[in-house]
């Protein structure tokens, strides 16, 4: 039985159960039961006491419809039964049926059975007090049965749905409206009215805020997600962007007067006093003792290549000998191309004597001696020839201009060559051999061979005159270099066009000559002096011969001659060769193409030398650094010392040269090099006869080392141009020394064998970065090119200043003997006047003999006395003690 | 100033000196033998340096102090005192 209450729906069902007890109406119960309270008097009067008559297990009592009648009407409306009178009285059977509902599932304790079946059916079948699934057994009794269409049992949902219907609630009223007939059809005319002008056009019901009414939403529809917790935060952060902006600062400085107060402060003060000290031992402490000086790496630079045999020998490279001409000949002079590398050039001459050259004179015309111009791309056919009037002994380029070439030929006269015109085809000649013939080849008429490369052939553009000229064969031309010129009066001054102008030369005439390539100022007197030769060879007028020298074609004069008068006796010396102090040319070897190159461009831009004029002197600047003495070796050994300024000579107002101031002979034959030192100015090695020896400019006392005598003459000698302490000798035989000073000095390093005649020059040269070679070249004519190993070409450590200290020890030496010399010479003659001395004394001993045994005598008496004097003193001798005689 | 020039030309005439800048602690340079550029430049290096240099050495015991740097170059060598308020500088070339 349910207990559960249906909602009252607010119908006007009229039931009238306000006894919420007594509701028969109740959900789940039968309405055969009807749930019923008896008091304890009535249930005495039925006999149905609890637990007495009725209990669980019989909780029926069968009571007569009678009864219930008569307690009705006794008791009326206090009755127990009043509830249910009326369906007592409809009651068919006698008797009722009263359960005792002992767990109130009704709602009461009892309840009677309102209709016979159920009374049976409680009363015969046994059947349990929980009887709820009336409905259910009624269900599924009838299985698989199709439902029974069954009549429309209304339970009273009609009520709803009349509630829900919409009727009309009256009538609905109609109205009908009409406009008069005449207004139909009539013109009509509109106008715009503004809404706004008159309110009674329109009405409106503008929206207010109505305070008594709100909506309250009280059912929403949403749709709802479950999603984790979110949190929205917001940071602030340093946004970032470019922008273009430029700062602009400088460092912060201290005005003057703040510095100045600063330094004046008492902080400051102390500071620098506690500071000082510091450093004094510091910078003291660098200068004792180099601390991070790195031994073994020093020591690794002394030794060289480690491994593999290490070359000492000169390798040969290549060798020129051309067989066309140099047949018979020797070679006098070797010169490398300043700028172009791989590009040597040699002058050939005859090795006749004296008397053959008398003989073949006549020769010379149809074979004129030649300069050869080899390059190492091509070993058989020179790449240039220059034509010669004459042997030329010695030649030089030009440092500022290659191009130009200045020699010195056997008749004492000096030539100029101009081989710009050629200069590509020189140029070219690093690659392959170049095959372009010159457009100025010439074929002179001795020349009757073809060859398959037309080397070209240069003639000399400018010859000095025979008569203004030495008057011996020059021995030695030079340039002078382009830093500065010398004046008439042979004061070096500045040489504003940076160009080399200026030659000189020597020879054994006696004399050393200054020459200038340009023409000398316009004077009065030069317009007579310059007019030109009109004797003119034919081959004056060649036309491929360059122009650039020929306003010195044979009018060319030196402007400065320097003679060389012998002190004492009325001689003169011989120059051989020279040289000067501050001519950097001349030890110029491949690494200061620099230099050459940027003169080179000068002179591309065209130098007319035609156009030079030789400045005057008081225009120009003097020069205080430029040393004008210079050193010049002999034809008889000597090593002279003189200055090239002139003099005014105070008798005859002409200049005149000054005497020379020191001659040494030292050489036991002619010399042939002097050469100084590329990495000192003052140090010059002079080689001849059979020694060589090593002057200190400054030192004149004599050379600092003089060789031994070799068994060979030396021929030749030169200096390393990248050791300080190495130089080649070249020798009588053909073999070439090699000269450390610092390993060995009473003999040469190494001696290597390259020919089997005499060395005639010998010059080397460096290749950037690494190739040095040694160009030889012997009498035979064969130009020999030697390469030089590194260990002859790269310098030891601190070999330039090992080199210094060793020329200064020697320096040193060369004084302490000459001092000892003149020491013993003193002594000598010392001696010697004292021997003088001694020889005059035999005419006064007589005499003074006897004085000197009185004397002596004397002495001995008052000695004599003393020693009596001084025993008494001392107790030693007493008074009566005879005194000794 | 004329004191403190003195001993200033005391260091200077030892060989190889090649210039001396004394700066503050800043680096604002007071004096100097050498040109405005190259003074101002080293001062504004050096002060960090140094001011490196004083960290470390305090960092690994603070009881110490840098007294003394000196920094060895290809070409020369650095000497820098340092001092409370100021620092002296020494650029020299050493043993050649």
């Amino acid at each position: 039985m349910m207990a559960s209450k249906r909602p009252k729906s607010t119908g006007d069902k009229k039931n009238d159960s306000a006894d919420s007890a007594g509701s028969s109406t109740e959900l789940g119960l039968p309405d055969d039961i009807f749930p019923l309270v008896l008091t304890s008097g009535t249930q005495e009067l039925f006999e149905c006491r609890v637990d007495k008559d009725v209990t669980r297990e019989s909780p029926y009592k069968i009571l007569r419809k009678e009864e219930i009648l008569k307690d009705m009407k006794t008791r009326a409306a206090v009755s127990d039964f009043h509830p249910i009178k009326q369906t007592v009285l409809n009651y068919p059977g006698e008797e009722l049926l009263l359960m005792f509902d002992r767990d109130f599932t009704c709602g009461q304790n009892f309840y009677l059975v309102l209709t016979e079946e159920s009374k049976k059916r409680i009363l015969e079948p046994p059947v349990s007090a929980r009887e709820d699934t009336a409905e259910g057994t009624s269900l599924d009794s009838p299985p698989c049965k199709t439902p029974e269409c069954q009549p429309w049992v209304s339970l009273g949902s009609e009520r709803e749905i009349e509630e829900e219907s919409v009727r009309d609630s009256r009538p609905r009223l109609k109205y009908r409206i009409s406009r008069v007939r005449r207004k139909f059809g009539a013109p009509v005319t509109f106008t715009d009215c503004n809404a706004q002008e008159s309110k009674d056009k329109y009405t409106e019901c503008t929206s207010y805020d109505d305070r008594k009414f709100s909506i309250e939403r009280m059912e929403i529809t949403t749709g709802v997600q479950a999603v984790p917790t979110l949190r929205s935060i917001s940071t602030q952060t340093r946004w970032t962007y470019p922008r273009n902006m430029c700062s602009q600062y400088e460092f912060r400085e201290f005005t003057e007067e703040e510095k100045e107060n600063i330094a004046n402060s008492e902080n400051f003060r102390n500071f620098v006093n506690s500071v000082v000290s510091r450093f004094e031992v510091a910078a003291q402490q660098n200068m004792i003792f180099d601390v991070f000086f790195n031994d073994w790496q020093a020591l690794h630079e002394e030794d060289g290549i480690f491994g593999g045999k290490v070359e000492t020998h000169l390798k040969e490279y290549q060798s020129f000998t051309d067989l066309h001409f140099t047949k018979e000949k020797t070679i006098s002079d070797i010169n490398w191309h300043p700028t172009i590398n791989g590009l040597i050039a040699v002058s050939v001459m005859e090795k006749l004597s004296s008397e053959g050259k008398i003989n073949g004179s006549a020769k010379l015309l149809q074979n004129p001696p030649l300069i050869f111009f080899w390059s190492f791309s091509d070993p058989i056919n020179p790449q240039l020839l220059l034509e010669c009037p004459d042997d030329v002994l010695s030649f030089q380029f030009c440092p500022s201009n290659p191009n130009i070439i200045v020699g010195g030929c056997m008749n004492g006269q000096v030539v100029l060559w101009d081989v710009s015109a050629h200069a590509d085809r020189l140029q070219g000649t690093r690659s392959a051999a170049g095959k372009a013939t010159s457009a100025n080849e010439c074929a002179l008429p001795a020349f009757q061979d073809k060859r398959e490369l037309n080397t070209p052939v240069v003639r000399y553009c400018a010859v000095s005159g025979v008569e203004n000229g030495h008057k011996a064969r020059i021995t030695d031309v030079q340039w002078l270099p382009e830093n500065f010129e010398i004046s008439k009066a042979g004061i070096p001054v500045e040489n504003k066009a940076h160009i080399c102008v200026q030659v000189i030369t020597c020879a054994p005439d006696c004399c050393v000559m200054f020459w200038d390539i340009r023409l000398p100022r316009v004077t009065t007197h030069s317009l007579t002096e310059r007019k030109p030769k009109v004797t003119e060879t034919p081959h004056l007028n060649r036309s491929d011969v360059p122009n650039t020298f020929k306003h010195l074609d044979l009018s060319w004069k030196p402007f400065i001659k320097v003679a060389l008068p012998k002190k004492g006796t009325g001689a003169e010396y011989s120059p051989l060769k020279f040289s000067l102090r501050d001519n950097i040319n001349d030890n110029q070897t491949g690494g200061s193409t620099e230099t050459s190159e940027q003169n080179l461009e000068k002179s591309e831009g065209g130098t007319e030398y035609a156009l030079l004029r030789a400045s005057s002197a008081k225009q120009l600047k003097p020069l205080e650094d430029i040393s004008t003495r210079f050193y010049i070796g002999t034809q008889d050994g000597e090593v002279v010392y003189t200055d090239w300024k002139m003099e005014k000579d105070n008798d005859s107002g002409r200049l005149l040269s000054t005497k020379p101031s020191h001659c040494f002979l030292v050489h036991d034959g002619f010399i042939n090099s002097v050469r100084r030192s590329p990495f000192f100015k003052d140090i010059i090695l002079t080689v001849g006869g059979w020694t060589f020896a090593i002057w200190k400019e400054g030192v004149m006392n004599g050379p600092i080392i003089h060789s031994s005598c070799s068994p060979k003459k030396c021929t030749v000698g030169y200096w390393s141009p990248s050791r300080p302490g190495l130089f080649f000798i070249g020798k009588e035989d053909g073999n070439v020394e090699v000269w450390d000073l610092l390993e060995k000095t009473h003999e040469a390093s190494q001696t290597q064998n390259l020919s089997t005649t005499q060395i005639t020059c010998i010059k080397p040269w460096i290749v950037p970065p690494k190739q040095h070679f040694l160009a030889v070249s012997d009498h035979s004519g064969t130009l020999h090119i030697l390469e030089v190993p590194w260990s002859l070409r790269s310098p030891s450590y601190n070999e330039k200043s090992n080199m210094a200290k060793y020329f200064e020890k020697e320096v040193d030496r060369l004084i302490f003997l000459n001092k000892r010399k003149e020491m013993r010479a003193k002594e000598k003659k010392d001696k010697e006047a004292e021997e003088q001395k001694k020889k005059m004394e035999p005419k006064m001993p007589e005499k003074l003999e006897e004085q000197i045994e009185e004397e002596n005598l004397v002495h001995y008496k008052t000695y004599l006395a003393m020693e009596k004097v001084i025993l008494k003193n001392m107790g030693l001798l007493s008074d009566e003690e005879p005194a000794l005689n | 100033m004329n004191w403190s020039f003195e001993t200033l030309k005391r260091i200077q005439t030892q060989k190889g000196v090649q210039g001396i800048i004394i700066v503050t602690a800043e680096g604002i340079p007071i004096r100097s033998t050498l040109d405005n550029a190259s003074t101002v430049q080293y001062a504004g290096l050096i002060q960090q340096l140094v001011m490196k240099a004083r960290v470390t050495v305090r960092e690994m015991d603070p009881q110490n102090d840098l007294t003394f740097l000196r920094i060895r170059s290809k070409k020369n060598e650095i000497m820098i005192a340092p001092d409370k308020d100021y620092f002296l500088i020494v650029i020299q070339n050493p043993t050649d």
